[in-house]
C-alpha cells in the first residue's frame, strides 16, 4: 500500500471510532453537557485533559520549534508543563469545590457582580477563539499533504467530525472522544520516535537516547550537534541565545496562562470530588510528560537528521521528503553560488523570509521564487518549522504506516483541542451570558438547547478561521497565554487565597492587565513590528513573556483597589471559607 | 478549621519552593553553572531545562496527593473523636 492508502485507513478508523464512541455518550442534561455528570474517574479525565490540552501545536509544530531554537525551546516545555503544578496546587481542587459548570460562574460568584462575570466571558471566548484558529490550519496542513485533499474539504470534514460529537454528546461525549484521541496521538508521537532513537543511538527509550552516543561512534549526539552548529553558524544548541530575563518571563507566562485558560480548568469540574481533583491533575500531567519529555529528543535527532540528509549534496538527489515539501510550499531552495549544491545554515535564504512562488523550474529543477536571495549569508534554504514532526518520519525512512500514523495522530490532537474549546466557548455563552445574566428565565430543556445551537456557530465560526486563516495566527498565540496569565489567572487565585479582595479591585484588576498586556502586544506585533527587537522591549521582555509582567500589576493594582474600597459581603466571605475546607 | 488550612499553606509553600528551585533555578538561572556538570551525554543545566523539571513537576504533585490525603484523614478523625 501507499502512504496516501495508509493514511486514508488510519484517518478513517480513528474516524469510525469517535463518532461510534460519541454514540454511546450523548448528553441528557446540562449537567452532562457542561461537565459530564461530574462522574468522571480521575484517571480517565487526566488522560481526557492531555489530549484537550495537547493542540495541533503541541504535536506538530512544538518539537520543530525546539529543533531550530535549541536550548531556548525549554521555554515551552517547562512553561506547558509547569502550568500543571500550580493548576493542581492552587486552583483545580478549590474550583472544584466550589461545584458549579463553568470558569465565569466563579469569578461571577465570588465577585458577587455581573459585570465581573461578563468581562471573564469576553476573556474567555477571545482566548478561545485564537486557540481554534491554529488547530483547523493544523487539520488543514495534514489532509493536504497526506491524502492531497484541498485544504478547504479537509477543514470541512473536520468540522463534520467534530459537530457530530460536540453537539450530540456534549461534555460528556467530548471527554470519552479525547480519552481514544490521547491514545491516538501518543501512540503516533512515541512509535517514530522509537525507531528514529534506535536508528540514530540504539537506545529504544528517546528520553535516554538524545543523552547517549551516536550509533557506531563513541561522540556523544548533543556534542556532535553543537558542533555542528557551531560550525554552520548558529548558536551551540544546548546554548541560550535569549537573554535570561525574556526565557524567566517567557517560562513564567506560560506556565501562569497555562493554569488560567478556562478549557484545561473546567475538565476539573468533571471529577467527582475535590480530592479526584488533585489527584487527576496529577495524572494528566504523567500524560502530558509523555509527549513534551519526548519532543526535545525528537527535535535534537530532526536536527541532526536534517543537516545530515541535505548538507552539500546535489538538488537532483536531494531526498524525496525534500522535494515533496517544496511542492506543497513549506520548503524553497535558492542556489546562491550556482553549485547546484544545497547550503544549509544560519541566516536567511530569501528576502523578506517567506517564500513566493513562480512558475517555472530553476537550472537544477527546483521550483523558482520570486524572493531575491539574501547575501548577507550563505544559507540557501527555507524550511518551515512545522513539517519538522511531519517529516521526520520520512527523514528517517521509516515504513509507511508509521507515517499514516503520524498523520492521523497531528488530526486525532488538534480535533480534541478544538472540541474542549467548542465546549467551553458554548458553555459561556448559554449558561453564563443566557441563564445567568440575560435569559435568566429559561428551562434547563431549553437552556440545553440553546448549548448545543451555541456548539454549532461555534464550530462554524472556527471553521471560517481554518479557511481563511487570519495572517496573524501565529502572533496571537502570545495573546492567548498574556491573556490568560494576566486578566484570569489572578481573580481565580486571590479569590481563593485573598477573602478581603473585592468586586471593584477584581475588575479594576482584570481591566489594568488586559490593557496593559494586549497594549504591549499590539504595539510590537501589529503596530510597529519594525521596532519588535530586544532594545526595543520593557527590561528587555518579548512581548510572549509580557503577560508575567501583565500578572504581576493585574495583582498589586487588585489588592490595592480593594483596601481602599469596602470588603465583600459575609456571604461571600463564608463562601471562601467553605472552599478551603476538606 | 484554621489549623488545616494553615497546614495547607504550609504544604504549598514547601512545594511551589521546590518547584522555583528546579524550574527557574536549575532550569534558567544557574543553568549554565550547572552545565559544567555532565549526566551521560547531557549538560546538567540542559537537562533540567528539557527533561528533569518535568519528571520533578510529576513529583510534586502526587507529593501533594499524598501529603493531603493525610491531612485530610487527620482531620476527619479528629472531627469524629469530637462528635463523639
Amino acid at each position: 500500500m501507499t502512504v496516501q492508502e495508509w493514511t486514508f485507513v488510519m484517518v478513517g478508523m480513528s474516524f469510525a471510532i469517535y463518532i461510534l464512541i460519541a454514540f454511546k455518550s450523548r448528553a441528557q442534561s446540562t449537567s452532562d453537557f457542561y461537565v459530564a455528570g461530574k462522574g468522571v474517574n480521575p484517571i480517565v479525565n487526566g488522560m481526557a485533559t492531555a489530549a484537550d490540552w495537547m493542540s495541533a501545536a503541541s504535536f506538530l509544530s512544538m518539537a520543530g520549534l525546539i529543533a531550530f531554537l535549541g536550548k531556548d525551546g525549554s521555554v515551552y516545555l517547562m512553561g506547558w508543563t509547569g502550568g500543571y503544578v500550580l493548576l493542581a496546587l492552587l486552583l483545580a481542587p478549590y474550583l472544584r469545590k466550589f461545584g458549579q459548570f463553568t470558569v465565569p460562574d466563579f469569578i461571577g460568584e465570588r465577585y458577587y457582580s455581573n459585570t465581573a462575570r461578563v468581562v471573564a466571558v469576553l476573556c474567555l471566548i477571545f482566548i478561545s477563539f485564537t486557540y481554534i484558529a491554529g488547530q483547523m490550519r493544523g487539520v488543514g496542513i495534514v489532509f493536504s499533504r497526506f491524502l492531497e485533499v484541498d485544504i478547504n474539504l479537509g477543514v470541512l470534514i473536520g468540522m463534520g467530525i467534530v459537530f457530530v460529537y460536540a453537539v450530540w454528546g456534549g461534555m460528556k461525549g467530548i471527554t470519552y472522544t479525547q480519552v481514544a484521541q490521547y491514545t491516538v496521538l501518543i501512540f503516533a508521537y512515541l512509535v517514530p520516535a522509537i525507531y528514529i532513537s534506535i536508528i540514530m543511538t540504539n537506545n529504544p527509550i528517546p528520553q535516554l537516547g538524545f543523552g547517549s552516543t551516536l550509533a557506531g561512534s563513541p561522540e556523544f549526539l548533543l556534542d556532535k550537534l553543537d558542533k555542528v552548529t557551531t560550525d554552520l553558524g548558529f548558536t551551540a544548541y544546548t546554548e541560550n541565545t535569549k537573554s535570561k530575563i525574556d526565557v524567566f518571563c517567557i517560562t513564567a507566562a506560560l506556565m501562569v496562562g497555562t493554569a488560567g485558560l478556562p478549557h484545561v480548568i473546567v475538565r476539573f469540574f468533571t471529577v467527582p470530588s475535590f480530592r479526584a481533583a488533585r489527584k487527576s491533575a496529577g495524572y494528566a500531567l504523567i500524560f502530558i510528560a509523555l509527549l513534551y519529555t519526548t519532543a526535545p529528543a525528537v527535535s535534537a535527532f530532526a536536527r541532526m537528521n536534517l543537516i545530515d540528509s541535505i548538507q552539500d549534496t546535489e538538488y537532483s538527489n536531494s531526498p524525496q521528503w525534500f522535494q515533496n515539501w517544496e511542492t506543497i510550499g513549506l520548503i524553497a531552495w535558492k542556489d546562491k553560488n550556482s553549485d547546484g549544491l544545497i547550503r544549509y545554515s544560519s541566516g536567511n535564504a530569501l528576502d523578506g523570509i517567506k517564500p513566493v512562488y513562480i512558475d517555472g523550474e530553476g537550472s537544477s529543477g527546483e521550483r523558482l521564487v520570486l524572493n531575491e536571495p539574501d547575501f548577507s549569508n550563505e544559507n540557501e534554504v527555507y524550511i518551515d518549522r512545522d513539517i519538522i514532526v511531519l517529516a521526520n518520519p520520512e527523514i528517517a525512512k521509516l515504513p509507511f504506516w508509521v507515517i499514516a500514523l503520524v498523520a492521523a495522530g497531528g488530526v486525532a490532537a488538534a480535533l480534541s483541542t478544538a472540541a474542549g474549546l467548542l465546549i467551553t466557548i458554548s458553555s459561556a455563552i448559554s449558561h453564563d451570558l443566557l441563564k445567568k445574566t440575560f435569559m435568566p428565565r429559561i428551562s434547563e430543556k431549553q437552556e440545553l438547547l440553546y448549548s448545543r445551537l451555541a456548539t454549532a456557530f461555534a464550530i462554524g465560526i472556527a471553521g471560517l478561521f481554518g479557511i481563511y486563516p487570519p495572517a496573524f495566527v501565529a502572533q496571537v498565540v502570545a495573546f492567548a497565554f498574556g491573556l490568560a496569565a494576566s486578566t484570569l489567572f489572578p481573580v481565580l487565585l486571590l479569590g481563593i487565597f485573598s477573602k478581603r479582595l473585592n468586586k471593584e479591585g477584581a475588575i479594576a484588576g482584570m481591566l489594568i492587565g488586559l490593557i496593559f498586556t494586549a497594549g504591549y502586544i499590539i504595539y510590537f506585533k501589529f503596530l510597529a513590528p519594525e521596532l519588535n527587537t530586544s532594545d526595543n522591549w520593557l527590561f528587555g521582555i518579548s512581548p510572549e513573556g509580557i503577560g508575567f509582567i501583565g500578572m504581576l500589576i493585574n495583582v498589586s493594582v487588585s489588592l490595592i483597589v480593594s483596601s481602599l474600597t469596602s470588603p465583600p459581603p459575609k456571604e461571600v466571605s463564608s463562601m471562601v471559607e467553605g472552599l478551603r475546607q476538606p | 478549621m484554621d489549623y488545616y488550612w494553615k497546614a495547607n499553606l504550609k504544604i504549598l509553600f514547601c512545594l511551589l519552593t521546590i518547584w522555583f528551585i528546579v524550574s527557574f533555578g536549575f532550569g534558567i538561572l544557574l543553568s549554565d553553572w550547572l552545565d559544567q556538570f555532565r549526566i551521560g551525554g547531557f549538560k546538567l543545566g540542559f537537562w533540567f531545562a528539557q527533561q528533569g523539571s518535568i519528571y520533578v513537576f510529576i513529583l510534586l504533585i502526587f507529593t501533594y496527593v499524598f501529603l493531603m490525603g493525610r491531612l485530610d484523614k487527620k482531620v476527619s478523625a479528629e472531627r469524629d473523636k469530637k462528635d463523639s
